[in-house]
């Protein structure tokens, strides 16, 4: 039974943070999943520090409302400053980090709270973790929960919105030209990955949350050149790791995280080997010129 | 040389844009009237894209305002389609030729609505207007430059809208596209349609338009093209740059034996 629910975690962790990824990569804002994991750092001690507990929903609203401003810090940086945006991630997410540091450091006399216990969630631990209501039922992991509720948020969020995320994405000074306001799309994405990094880094860590963003979106890309086709095919690939991962973390006796953010690196290697339109090893696609009438 | 026109389509009252505090546009004023093919004519950093980006509303704007159909451009939005320059989008995103053409519809369709059967008939005849009927399960990615500008000019006119923008459509074109294209405009302008064109070569450009706005930072001239591309004009808008004075000597030249489209 653990095995099944660290799986199905893994599985819920992977589709909401593959199909946002799916967009962050194409609008080359992959490490924005980093940055936001990083910089809800102060986010969570204030909230410790306000409500006194280490109860989670005060946690994620704290780390939420941290991870939008970020997104808004780094946009902010970018458009007002003129920097680069990769530089704007960097240096927005290292210096929220940093005052979350010295937050911690400063109280850490008083409260029961560093830098791990908040950061590194443990994979492992989500079925021990369990939610039990006040009758005595027990509902299954927290995390499955959370996360659960997270994944179906965002779905609903693409299904409703693709063709306006897809258009933004793709030509941002057109889609204003017809009246769809890039910011306010930019921004609903933005909120969805701080929601999403936020729920899940708590449950499977930051590194696994990062490799989720970033390894199967951009596997996806190399396998397809249709946007639909890499969305499902990203989340249907973070699925696979998490399944493959646990075994080879089961079978390594190692870290469930680390296995599962290793096989989304092999999947992307053989996609970057073996695709069928990108691979090095197989013949690039022959252009076949098209009848013309 | 700077002509106001009756009931205008495009109003420009003293629109003033900057960067950075660096004025690119300064007390543009100008007019332009309905069913022409207008050329937008100048130097580099002229500020020609950013003239038809701030009519557009795409930019801040330090001072004015414009009108369109003698109405803000917010009530209109769904009457204007921009064609963007072609190198401003990633061409490796994965979207086929039918799929970018489609999202001309966008504007249309509003919030949470999916394109219907009559948007996916509207962009198929916008593609087959601009011969790339064959292309449209293509994968953007593999079309040449002319080929992309198309795809960008079938996404517009897929709009169906009644005045359009388009940035520096003929650059690095084959001379196929760019005849096509100058046709598909023509037959737009014929239909009653205004087409505002960024355009860098002053050799096409008599035949082209016939209607000009010469800018250099400030506006120029603006008005029908015989009265508008006279050496002084071109003078005023190019200053004394060597290379551009040999491209107005070729104008020159070509005016004293116009060619066949002229």
């Amino acid at each position: 039974m653990n095995a099944f629910w660290i799986i199905l975690t893994g599985s819920l962790v992977a589709t909401c943070c593959s199909l946002l990824g799916c967009y962050l990569i194409l609008r080359r804002m992959a490490m924005v999943g980093d940055a936001i994991s990083h910089a809800v750092l102060p986010g969570i001690v204030i909230a410790f520090l306000v409500t006194g507990s280490r109860d989670s929903v005060p946690m994620l609203i704290g780390a939420g409302l941290l991870g939008v401003l970020t997104t808004f810090l780094i946009e902010f940086f970018h458009r007002v400053a003129r920097v680069q945006s990769d530089a704007a991630i960097g240096v927005t997410f290292t210096w929220l980090f940093a005052i979350g540091i010295i937050l911690i450091s400063v109280f850490a006399g008083q409260i029961d709270l560093d830098q791990d216990c908040v950061l590194y969630g443990e994979i492992a631990y989500t079925p021990i973790d369990l939610w039990i209501s006040e009758d005595g039922w027990i509902l299954g992991p927290r995390a499955v929960w959370t996360v659960g509720t997270v994944t179906v948020l965002v779905i609903l969020f693409i299904c409703l919105s693709y063709k306006e995320l897809y258009l933004t994405a793709f030509d941002a000074a057109y889609a204003a030209s017809i009246g769809i306001s890039t910011s306010l799309w930019y921004y609903l994405l933005m909120s969805a990955v701080s929601l999403t990094t936020v729920a899940s880094f708590e449950s499977v860590g930051a590194i696994l949350v990062v490799a989720f963003l970033v390894a199967p979106p951009a596997t996806a890309y190399l396998l397809t050149d249709n946007f639909k086709t890499m969305l499902v095919l990203s989340a249907l690939l973070g699925i696979l790791a998490s399944a493959a991962g646990y075994y080879l973390a089961v079978w390594l006796d190692g870290s469930i995280a680390g296995a599962i953010a290793t096989v989304t690196g092999i999947e992307f290697v053989l996609a970057f080997l073996f695709s069928p339109s990108r691979g090095i090893w197989m013949n690039r696609r022959k252009i076949v010129p098209a009848p013309i009438n | 040389m700077i002509l106001q026109v009756e009931n205008p389509v495009v109003e420009v009252h003293d629109l003033t844009v900057s960067y950075d505090r660096k004025p690119v546009l300064w007390g543009v004023d100008l007019t332009l009237p309905a069913g022409a093919l207008v050329g937008v004519i100048g130097p580099n950093g002229a500020g020609k894209s950013t003239l038809i980006k701030a009519i557009m509303d795409l930019l801040p704007v330090s001072s004015g305002y414009i009108r369109i159909f003698d109405q803000p451009i917010k009530e209109v939005r769904k009457r204007i389609s921009y064609v963007p320059q072609r190198e401003s989008v990633d061409w490796d995103f994965p979207a086929s030729v039918f799929d970018v053409v489609l999202m001309g519809r966008y504007g249309k369709l509003g919030f949470f609505n999916r394109p219907r059967r009559a948007d996916k008939d509207a962009a198929m005849e916008a593609l087959q207007k601009v011969g790339m009927q064959a292309y449209a399960e293509r994968q953007i990615s593999q079309l040449s430059g002319g080929q992309q500008q198309r795809v960008f000019l079938a996404r517009a006119l897929a709009q169906n809208a009644d005045i359009y923008f388009m940035d520096e459509p003929f650059a690095g074109v084959d001379i196929a596209t760019e005849t096509a294209i100058i046709e598909l405009l023509r037959t737009m302008r014929d239909e009653g349609k205004t087409v505002v064109v960024v355009h860098h070569d002053l050799q096409s450009a008599a035949a082209y338009f016939n209607w000009v706005i010469l800018l250099n930072m400030r506006l120029v001239a603006s008005g029908p093209t015989d009265q508008v591309l006279t050496q002084e004009l071109l003078e005023k808008t190019y200053g004394g740059k060597l290379t551009v004075l040999s491209k107005v000597g070729d104008l020159l030249r070509k005016q004293e034996f116009p060619s066949r489209e002229a």
